[in-house]
């Protein structure tokens, strides 16, 4: 998969590296010798220990960062500039809060050129869909967590992008919300399974929404040290899900491979 | 405490405050009552002069003066805060080249422009609006500057991923991050704006509240100068008022105090 010439992987990361400059003139090798690639279709969870580089890797099939050394593919065309064809959920909030709910949905529209009319029309449609039917003229703060995350999940769905990529959205929600918002994303995702590419650090999670999960080692200079795929049924239910024996199976598996990663990251953190 | 019984406090506390200044100046306490009605008027007087002031009509014409001025020096003062805010921003590098002369220009005292200004602009109102403008441009200049440059990173980054340009990144993202900064400081900037205009009246001119003060002030008219203090007081209430009024209206978004935001 990973060696794959590119050609119908949505997203290809090949060698990809990726450093910051710190101050004092040393550099922080965050990830390096990255090759991985997401199927059109498919959805890939990578998990880590904290400060393992995940999120950067997002940021840099996104386009938001330029990777050091490497290459990055778009449905086989190498990325310059940002990525167009993707969709981007946050992690930190990341909604206007100067622009209603159903604003900050239909103003998504605006780049591609969609009339204000027909784009407030579709917003509400989308806000409908993600449960949020009466609360189109709420501003983001009156609007809780998880809330909030339904609207910037409407706002990213509705420009339709062919990838998702996904930066441990639920991770500042308790965990009931999270379950919640999980089933949410499988529902949406079900209709027309668009490539995800979700970061978590919560194991369960990943396996419970993903067909494959991808295991990073601790930083610095983290790489891929595990790809499991997930053999479980669809549709899943988000909370029922982890109470099957398979669940179980796949979690001992992948946790065994996490767990020195998790312990080493541990360790240099309070070494430095 | 309800907003009645707030308002009964805050009428209780000026009634006590004119009782003080009552006694004082009618009973011989410090010194006698025709030294301290010299230098201190009496809160009857200045009512008094107050009501025949409104009385007679001569006041309208110099609120409408100071109002004039005071709501021309905050719309260039604002408008031009905006503008130069949002390039400097925008803009690095001027903004490094113009620090030391925009700091410099910051820390001058207005006061002393106020002759040059009736000099270049002559003793009508222009003089007084271009001294509320040089009060009320650094105000929103520093907001908007510091607002536009402290764009939430990760709303920025949101928009550009949703695909919006730098036209609709400014009109969605920049823009109104800097009107929150300007509206921030709306009360501060419009009561420098009504500084300018008494302030430069104060110092030359033929009309306005800052004149009708000094008049009585060339004379030793304390009840006079009190008089033309208690409707400018009464002035910059109602101005405010009007402020908060317009600030609830436009930013309706934010939070309230407290971080309990059902509007």
């Amino acid at each position: 998969m990973a060696d794959e010439p590119g050609g119908s992987a949505a997203v290809t990361l090949a060698g990809v590296a990726i450093a910051f400059p710190l101050a004092g003139g040393a550099i922080y090798q965050a990830v390096q010798g990255i090759d991985l690639a997401v199927r059109p279709g498919e959805f890939v969870a990578i998990v880590g220990p904290t400060g393992c580089g995940k999120s950067t890797l997002l940021n840099a099939t996104a386009g938001l960062l330029q990777p050091s050394a490497g290459r990055v593919s778009i449905f086989g065309a190498p990325l310059s500039g940002l990525n167009g064809r993707s969709g981007y959920l946050f992690q930190a909030d990341a909604l206007m809060p100067w622009k209603t709910a159903l604003d900050n949905v239909a103003v998504a529209l605006e780049p591609q050129g969609v009339r204000r009319g027909e784009a407030l029309e579709r917003a509400t449609q989308w806000l409908t869909r993600v449960g949020l039917k009466t609360f189109l003229g709420s501003y983001p703060h009156m609007l809780s967590g998880g809330q909030r995350k339904r609207v910037a999940l409407a706002q990213v769905l509705i420009r339709n992008p062919e990838i998702l990529l996904m930066d441990e959205p639920f991770g500042p929600l308790d965990a009931q919300t999270r379950q919640i918002m999980g089933n949410l994303l499988l529902n949406l995702w079900a209709q027309d399974r668009k490539a995800v590419l979700f970061v978590t650090h919560d194991l369960e999670e990943a396996i419970a929404l993903s067909d494959r999960v991808v295991v990073m080692s601790a930083g610095p200079a983290a790489t891929i040290i595990g790809d499991f795929r997930v053999g479980l049924d669809r549709p899943r239910d988000a909370a029922e899900i982890r109470l099957d024996p398979e669940f179980h199976r796949i979690h001992k598996e992948i946790w065994s491979s996490l767990r020195a990663e998790v312990q080493k990251a541990y360790a240099f953190g309070e070494a430095g | 405490m309800t907003r009645f019984k707030l308002l009964l406090a805050q009428i209780g506390v000026g009634l006590v405050l004119l009782a003080l200044w009552h006694l004082v100046t009618n009973y011989p306490i410090f010194g006698t009552v025709k030294n301290a009605q010299f230098f201190f008027s009496t809160p009857g007087d200045v009512m008094l002069r107050v009501v025949r002031e409104f009385a007679s009509g001569e006041i309208w014409r110099h609120l409408w003066i100071t109002l004039q001025e005071t709501v021309l020096a905050f719309v260039f003062g604002a408008g031009g805060g905006i503008l130069m805010g949002f390039l400097f921003a925008r803009r690095e590098l001027l903004a490094a080249v113009f620090d030391p002369y925009i700091k410099a220009a910051n820390a001058l005292p207005r006061v002393v422009l106020a002759p040059i200004f009736a000099l270049w602009f002559g003793l009508g109102i222009w003089s007084k609006v271009a001294l509320g403008f040089t009060l009320v441009f650094f105000i929103v200049f520093f907001n908007v500057y510091q607002g536009v440059r402290e764009v939430s990173p990760t709303v920025l980054a949101n928009a550009r991923m949703l695909g919006m340009n730098e036209r609709q990144l400014l009109r969605h993202v920049y823009w109104p991050a800097a009107l929150t900064w300007m509206f921030s400081s709306l009360h501060t900037s419009v009561g420098f704006a009504l500084v300018g205009a008494v302030v430069g009246e104060y110092l030359g001119s033929s009309a306005g509240l800052g004149y009708k003060i000094q008049e009585a002030e060339s004379v030793f008219d304390v009840t006079g100068v009190f008089a033309g203090m208690v409707i400018l007081a009464v002035f910059v209430l109602v101005i405010d008022s009007i402020v908060t009024v317009i600030e609830n209206r436009l930013l309706v978004w934010r939070p309230g105090p407290g971080g309990v935001g059902k509007s």
